[in-house]
């Protein structure tokens, strides 16, 4: 190593040394009560809809949509981020989390007009989660098709 | 043969400018801060009343301006040359701005390190000769920054401890050739200095090293001593990024810990409002330094100061890339008074 | 009393992904984009793999409201289009089985972006 690799080297873990960890135990328990409280949530109306005499698929995509549209609703309202700031992974797993990587860019990028503010940005954080999601199942399919 | 050279970064102004004037304007969380009392303006929100968070933080700068010209006794047609920069792509706040100030504009780009560095070129023109009043500005905002280089504001994330808040504010200086104090006297530039660090969410830590590298430098170059100063203050380190200077300077045998502060840490209350690390942004340390340090040097509580802007230069491509933070620090002496003037 | 059971079986299914989730935040320096993008491709292969369905069983909405929930109507989607349609199926399979919440997600994304604005940090 040259001194200079030797110095950086030194320096970075001096930093991990003075760096400020946060409480992973608290995050956690946050995150676990309020996960489980939006699956919660998903299970009110999933039992709902099951009661109603829905079939287990058509109610659990009633389900997917109810649930999308909580997310939007509560980032429009400006209140999911504080949520996200104390439950974390809480907030960000379930699928209002989803929700709210799509509305909250495309509220933003409002002032860049409708088509490549709106329209476009609305994917930049969700648009991997589909991309990966839809290929992985294509590739799935794919194997399964061999397989059979 | 450059004669007012002294060492390998510093130059020492033989007919040192003055800072004849200065004016900041901040958010309303900053005027919820400590300092609050020692900003000229602090605004109710920070829109005011635009389109749009890039067009706020544009109005802030032409009206920083504009103010900063009034109190200075001057008038636009006077200034020489305007010197500003900022955090947003292509620096669109200061072009803008500047669009409206009718002024010989340079734009700058030096991230959060702008303030200093405007102040050390506008001394330069100064005291070069090549103008009588410059007019050094430079911004940041919250929210603008946030989506260029961060998050959407409504996205659910948490910020980790290490991160700082971007500063919403402004803060602008009238450099001149005709002032009573206080004297620019020395301006150390810093040098780009990268040791590794990626974490976007410890700037404290990528500029560290240039930090300590200018002040290290600056005592070399000069002779002085941290003791020679009354204040030494950085732009915007945070609480890590202060410690991590502290811990590197120590090793090379400088201690400038009881006179050390910097801005990010200085403009907002650790405990009442939750910034974690710190506040950061061209606007932490221009507000400061515009508000804060200069009143106190005028009211005589403060007759040396070593003001140390830090900036980090990267962009989401370099970061996405995969590329590690650099650092840059440039340094001014600011002295309330001068051998043989008062 | 068996409301009650499904309702604690979701609370700590769900809540314990997210838990996983909160040490990935924590303890890496991944983005909230690249979780979402690592849950809903485990969720894909753990559901091809039959490892998902029995934890779908067991923790109902606990299983299905988070993203790896997402992944697994995607593979259960297409493993039903395989089976129905054949070759097709591979492409049409996953898309259909999440359409309404694809759809859903994309629409109400519009609707409520074009209605608030965001408002600043404090």
């Amino acid at each position: 190593m040259t001194a200079k690799e030797k110095e950086q080297k030194e320096y970075q873990d001096l930093v991990k040394q003075k760096n400020i960890k946060s409480n992973m135990l608290k995050n956690c328990i946050y995150a676990f009560i309020i996960g489980g409280l939006i699956c919660d949530v998903g299970q009110f109306f999933s039992n709902l809809f099951l009661g109603k005499g829905m079939a287990p698929d058509e109610a659990g995509t009633c389900v997917s949509v109810i649930m999308v549209f909580l997310g939007a609703f509560f980032t429009g309202l400006g209140v999911y981020d504080n949520l996200g700031k104390f439950a974390g992974a809480g907030s960000i797993v379930p699928i209002t989390g989803f929700a709210n990587s799509i509305v909250s860019p495309a509220m933003e990028f409002k002032r860049e007009g409708y088509v490549l503010g709106v329209g476009a940005k609305m994917f930049t954080i969700a648009g991997p989660v589909l991309v990966y999601g839809i290929t992985s199942s294509v590739i799935v399919g794919l194997i399964y098709y061999i397989i059979k | 043969m450059s004669l007012k050279r002294i060492g390998k970064q510093t130059v020492r102004f033989e007919k040192p400018p003055s800072i004849i004037a200065t004016s900041t304007i901040v958010g309303p969380k900053e005027g919820e801060g400590p300092l609050s009392k020692y900003f000229d303006t602090i605004l109710d929100d920070d829109i005011i009343g635009q389109d749009s968070y890039e067009k706020a933080e544009c109005k802030m700068v032409r009206d920083v301006s504009n103010d900063v010209i009034s109190k200075a006794g001057l008038k636009k047609e006077l200034i020489d040359y305007m010197l500003a920069g900022d955090l947003l792509d292509q620096i669109i706040t200061s072009s803008f701005a500047a669009r409206e100030m009718e002024i010989p504009f340079f734009g700058l780009y030096g991230a959060c390190s702008t303030m200093t560095e405007s102040l050390s070129l506008g001394a330069m023109l100064v005291d070069g000769g090549y103008g009588d009043n410059i007019l050094c500005v430079t911004a940041s905002h919250f929210s603008s920054a946030e989506r260029q280089f961060r998050f959407p504001l409504e996205l659910g994330t948490q910020r980790p401890p290490t991160a700082q808040w971007t500063v919403t504010g402004t803060g602008a200086a009238i450099v001149s050739s005709d002032g009573q104090g206080p004297y620019i006297t020395h301006v150390t530039t810093g040098k780009v200095v990268d040791f590794g660090i990626k974490d976007g969410n410890n700037m404290g830590a990528a500029m560290a090293p240039a930090a300590a590298q200018t002040i290290y430098q600056h005592f070399l170059d000069t002779g002085f001593e941290p003791k020679d100063y009354d204040l030494i203050i950085t732009g915007d380190l945070g609480n890590v990024g202060k410690e991590l200077t502290d811990s590197l300077l120590k090793k090379k045998g400088i201690d400038i810990l009881s006179r050390f502060k910097d801005c990010g840490i200085e403009i907002y209350d650790q405990n009442q409002q939750d910034i974690h690390a710190g506040g950061s942004g061209c606007g932490c340390s221009a507000s400061v330094f515009c508000g804060y340090v200069y009143k106190l040097i005028k009211k005589g509580e403060l007759n040396r100061v070593l003001l140390i802007s830090t900036g980090a230069l990267m962009s989401p491509t370099s970061s996405q890339q995969g590329e590690s933070i650099p650092g840059i620090a440039h340094a001014v002496t600011i002295e309330r008074m001068v051998h043989g003037i008062v | 009393m068996v409301l009650f059971s499904d309702y604690l079986r979701a609370f700590v299914v769900g809540g314990a992904i997210c838990v996983i989730g909160q040490i990935l935040i924590d303890k890496t320096k991944l983005t909230s984009a690249r979780i979402l993008v690592i849950f809903v491709t485990a969720g894909v292969i753990l559901t091809a793999l039959g490892i998902y369905e029995p934890i779908v069983k067991f923790g109902k909405a606990g299983a299905t409201v988070p993203l790896p929930g997402f992944g697994y109507s995607l593979a259960k989607g297409v493993i039903k289009e395989v089976n129905e349609k054949g070759f097709i199926g591979i492409f049409t399979g996953g898309v259909k089985g999440t359409a309404g919440g694809i759809a859903a997600a994309v629409a109400f994304g519009y609707i409520i972006s074009i209605i608030f604005t965001p408002k600043t940090k404090s």
